[in-house]
């Protein structure tokens, strides 16, 4: 079947059967591998994506339930130049490996899309669904917080 | 010596002690990174491995016709074919063998016995379930106890002259004075414990693309492989191809822990098949197969004992280990220890005599032993000697710092000579307790613990003061199948002066990229941002045993800085013929050498980086490039202390961690950002072993954890916060004194989580319980202890 979706703003389409996995999708069809695969239970989150920006594990999802929708992945974070989110990981070395990254850091935002001054516990729990086998947790909700900070620095800058 | 870290360079240089932003980031943040999953070549074919329902079973027949019948399988892969081939068994690193695909019998659930070749991954795993294999279950062998037994079957029936299934026996130490020693002892101490089975389980389970081209015969293995070299040196024996013509690839590594160091069946099958088939072949576990199959740590039964004086001075220690191997002994162990180093477990005390008893015994699960962040049975032997210290301070009536402050090696006693031979290079373990006392200002938080208890609330504190032993090793006494574990470092600086560095390792996440660089920073005074570091290509990298058992900073990390200071040497004579001044009369500071008095007549290392292509002196080779590989004098022995304050709920048996303050010494900290992430992440994984991660089995030999629903690793709201702390006592034998870091936390912070919750408990009369403290452990020591 043909599958349609909005993937970092651009239009892609790619004929799949009906039981192809969307992280499948998204791996092989349109060869954007920063979405991963960790686990067969939807337990490790490496492959989460942002469906209509809300977090989802596409690994849990069949391509042709995201036809139609807008999907953002690791790829699509930066924007010019990189995404708070982003530069904030680097600052606050919120990685080691990587592998979890790409899911962290979309949790992350669309956290921080509704609160960008999350407490310590807020950020965890928003992570929970989320493993890292390298890090302890604890630069990656540094991580997150700066980021917040730094967002809402810019909001503030922008309606100064 | 304790000392504070300065950097010796600039930042803008950025060498050692200085917490450089990751090089590496920049792609992992951008979904840039290349695991061996995201590499796809033309015509590549998908694999998919049929595994073993039973723990322990004969295998009548195997029937593929049903399988090969499936639109888009290429073959059917059976361990007679491979027979065939004389590809049916493999060598291990622990110099034992392993079924690749399984002919007579499977010995462990999981295990590998068919694989399908298909156009397609999903249609790979469509047509293994097609495969039907006539089985005739056996009875499974679950315990090394029970494979003691007189009357249990033989596992190894493969293996001619195994009669029983005993894997090996093997002690380290002095029997006779150890029991002098304890015919004298005024209290001996003892305790039983099980080191319970754990997976690393890396986020990214294991996986491989073979591509061996029908016209040349190059053969490109793409491998989530720790020790790439090793492994392309076990793929010229095992496959017959000629060395030169194998390449491995370890590219991105989503997390090894140990568990990317042996050699997988899978990983030799597609490579078979990709020989057979003339196409390239891609598996990629699932994390099923990942958490059944590959390498795993501990499950090791110990009994120890210390003898005390009458001062409560510990003068010795007895150890006696039963070892679960599983079904092969193929975890990567030096050849010469078959228990690993767990004859350190004499731990941070002085002690006059010790006795260290280990067997291996074959079971019915999957093989392994060593992996997860640990030096080859370290983890093991830190946990018992801690955990004995607390009993022994509880039994003679003595504060348990107070206890490790007597016994303590002294800062005088080294280089201090081990009870079982160890040579310690350096420490200093009462500044490194005291700090830690401080920090929570002990005498205070014993008083808040007395005054809770009043108050019907159970606060436990918990010490561990753990010494490592790293960095395999010197060649005399280490080596993986009879390769020396050296390791190498090649540095080329370009004619601009910017550089590559080769190593023989191979980072997981541990941020080599960045910290290697830094070392050359630190020699040569070359930013460390303009030197891109390479590892896990055996074509472009030199030979070297790989990153494991934290050996790379002080195996390849001195490599590199021997390597940086021969160019330097070299620059110096290139220096000499610019500045028509003899050698000797010049200076160096970071990235110039000037003429001695006059410091404004000097040339920088990127001037002579240039004229040694361009206006090299005559009789001088042109170039300015070397290798260097570095066998270590001795071991590195990092160390710590850590204390726990957790609040147990006797009621629920839950208990929480309030406090974690971790001390780490690691000697000279390259990145120590880089060393902190480490630290916290081998500080999460000490406290998931304490409280949930487990890897068990049902009598039947069922592996009871093959996935993240049933094999608990903590989530970010599970896991505590940690409060660091750090000494710097240098590795008098490492060229810039760093001793190694990965491991420690996960070694050391187990026995200080299982302390804490035994401290807690302890007016309830419970002195003893196993990992993890799952909370009806809690609730039934409590009740029993009643
Ligand atoms: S791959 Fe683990 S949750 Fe999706
Ligand atoms: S950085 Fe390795 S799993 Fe998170």
């Amino acid at each position: 079947m043909e599958v349609n979706v909005t993937i970092n703003g651009a239009a892609r389409t790619a004929e799949v059967e009906a039981r192809t996995l969307l992280v499948d999708f998204i791996r092989t069809n349109l060869s954007l591998t920063g979405t991963h695969i960790g686990c067969d239970t939807t337990s490790c989150g490496v492959c989460t994506v942002l469906l209509d920006g809300t977090p989802v594990k596409s690994c849990t999802m069949f391509a042709f339930q995201a036809d139609g929708h807008e999907i953002q992945t690791v790829e699509g974070l930066k924007n010019g130049e990189l995404h708070p989110i982003q530069a904030a990981f680097k600052e606050e070395h919120g990685l080691q490996c990587g592998f979890c990254t790409p899911g962290m850091m979309l949790v992350g935002k669309a956290l921080l899309e509704e609160n960008l001054n999350p407490t310590d516990d807020e950020v965890r729990w928003a992570i929970s669904g989320n493993l890292c086998r390298c890090t302890g947790y604890m630069n990656i909700v540094k991580a997150i917080q700066t980021a917040g900070a730094e967002l809402s620095a810019a909001e503030s800058g922008a309606t100064a | 010596m304790t000392t504070l870290q300065e950097p010796a360079t600039s930042p803008e240089i950025g060498g050692i002690g200085h917490s450089v932003k990751r090089q590496e980031d920049d792609r992992f943040i951008q979904g840039g990174g290349t695991y061996v999953d995201d590499v796809v070549l033309p015509n590549m074919a998908h694999m998919a491995i049929l595994a073993s329902p039973f723990a322990h079973a004969e295998i009548k027949s195997i029937d593929t016709a049903a399988a090969a019948a499936v639109p888009g399988v290429i073959a059917v892969v059976t361990g007679e074919l491979l027979a065939e081939h004389n590809l049916a068994w493999m060598p291990t690193l622990s110099g034992d063998t392993q079924a690749v695909l399984a002919t007579d019998k499977v010995r462990f659930q999981g295990q590998e016995v068919a694989a399908v070749i298909a156009e397609d991954p999903y249609v790979a795993r469509d047509a293994v379930l097609l495969i039907d294999v006539d089985y005739e279950p056996l009875a499974p062998i679950t315990s090394p106890q029970q494979g003691l037994e007189p009357d249990a079957p033989i596992i190894r029936t493969d293996k001619e002259d195994q009669t029983d299934n005993v894997v090996y026996d093997w002690e380290a130490g002095d029997e006779a004075a150890t029991d002098a020693a304890f015919a004298q002892a005024v209290n001996v101490v003892e305790l039983e414990t099980f080191y319970p089975r754990s997976h690393p389980a890396p986020l990214e389970t294991c996986a491989v693309v073979a591509d061996l081209n029908p016209i040349t015969g190059k053969a490109t293995i793409y491998l989530t492989s720790q020790a790439p070299h090793a492994h392309r040196t076990l793929f010229a024996l095992v496959a017959g191809l000629p060395e030169q013509n194998i390449r491995i690839i370890s590219p991105d590594i989503g997390g090894g822990f140990g568990n990317k160091v042996p050699i997988y069946p899978g990983y030799v099958v597609a490579t078979a098949a990709s020989l057979l088939l003339g196409r390239p072949v891609k598996w990629v576990q699932t994390r099923t197969e990942n958490l059944l199959t590959t390498g795993f740590a501990r499950d090791y039964h110990m009994k120890g004992a210390l003898a005390l004086d009458a001062d409560g001075r510990i003068t010795a220690m007895r150890a006696e280990i039963l070892s679960d191997q599983g079904a092969f002994f193929a975890d990567a162990q030096p050849s010469k220890f078959k228990a690993g180093l767990v004859h350190i477990c004499t731990g941070s005390y002085d002690m006059g005599a010790a006795h260290v008893k280990a067997r291996g015994v074959y079971t019915n699960k999957a093989p392994g032993g060593v992996a997860y962040r640990c030096s080859f049975r370290v983890t093991e032997a830190s946990y018992l000697i801690e955990r004995l210290a607390d009993n022994a301070a509880h039994q003679i009536g003595m504060d348990p710092a107070a206890f490790r402050m007597l016994n303590f090696i002294k800062p005088e006693q080294f280089p201090y000579e081990s009870a079982t031979g160890f040579v310690y290079d350096s420490g200093d373990y009462h500044t490194a307790l005291q700090k830690v006392l401080d920090e929570v200002d002990y005498e205070n938080l014993r008083k808040e613990q007395e005054d809770a208890r009043a108050e019907g609330r159970y606060l436990g504190i918990g010490i561990a003061s753990f010494t490592e032993v790293v960095g395999a090793g010197p060649s005399r006494d280490y080596d993986i199948i009879g390769l020396k574990m050296f390791d190498s470092a090649e540095l080329r600086i370009h004619p601009t002066g910017k550089a590559i560095l080769k190593l023989g390792v191979k980072t997981q996440g541990q941020g080599h990229e960045t910290t290697f660089a830094q070392i050359v920073a630190e020699e040569l005074g070359i930013p460390s941002t303009d030197i891109a570091v390479q590892e896990g290509d055996t074509d472009n990298t030199p030979y070297g045993l790989g990153t494991y058992a934290s050996r790379s900073t002080p195996v390849g990390g001195a490599a590199t800085a021997i390597i940086a200071r021969k160019l330097r040497d070299k620059a110096r004579l290139i220096a000499a013929h610019l500045l028509e001044a003899n050698p000797d009369d010049l200076e160096w500071e970071p990235g110039r050498f000037f003429v001695k008095g006059s410091p404004d007549q000097g040339s920088t290392i990127q001037e002579i980086a240039f004229a040694a292509y361009t206006n090299h002196p005559e009789g001088m080779e042109a170039g300015l490039e070397g290798v260097h590989y570095y066998d270590p004098p001795n071991m590195t022995f990092p160390f710590g202390s850590y204390l726990v304050v957790v609040e147990v709920d006797p009621e629920t048996g839950t208990w929480k961690v309030d406090r974690m303050v971790a001390l780490d010494d690691c000697g000279v900290r390259i990145n120590p950002m880089i060393v902190e992430g480490q630290i916290h992440g081998g500080l999460t994984e000490g406290f998931a072993k304490s409280n949930m991660q487990w890897l068990t089995f049902d009598e039947d030999g069922n592996c009871i954890g093959s996935n993240f629903m049933d094999y608990l690793v903590p989530t970010a709201y599970e896991t505590p916060k940690f409060e660091l702390l750090e000494t710097v006592t240098p590795s008098p034998h490492h060229p810039i004194g760093a001793k190694g870091v990965g491991e420690s936390p996960t070694v050391g912070s187990p026995a200080a989580y299982v302390n804490a919750v035994i401290d807690a408990l302890r007016p309830f009369g419970v002195t003893t319980l196993d990992m993890p403290i799952l909370p009806d452990r809690v609730w039934a020591a409590v009740k029993a202890a009643d």
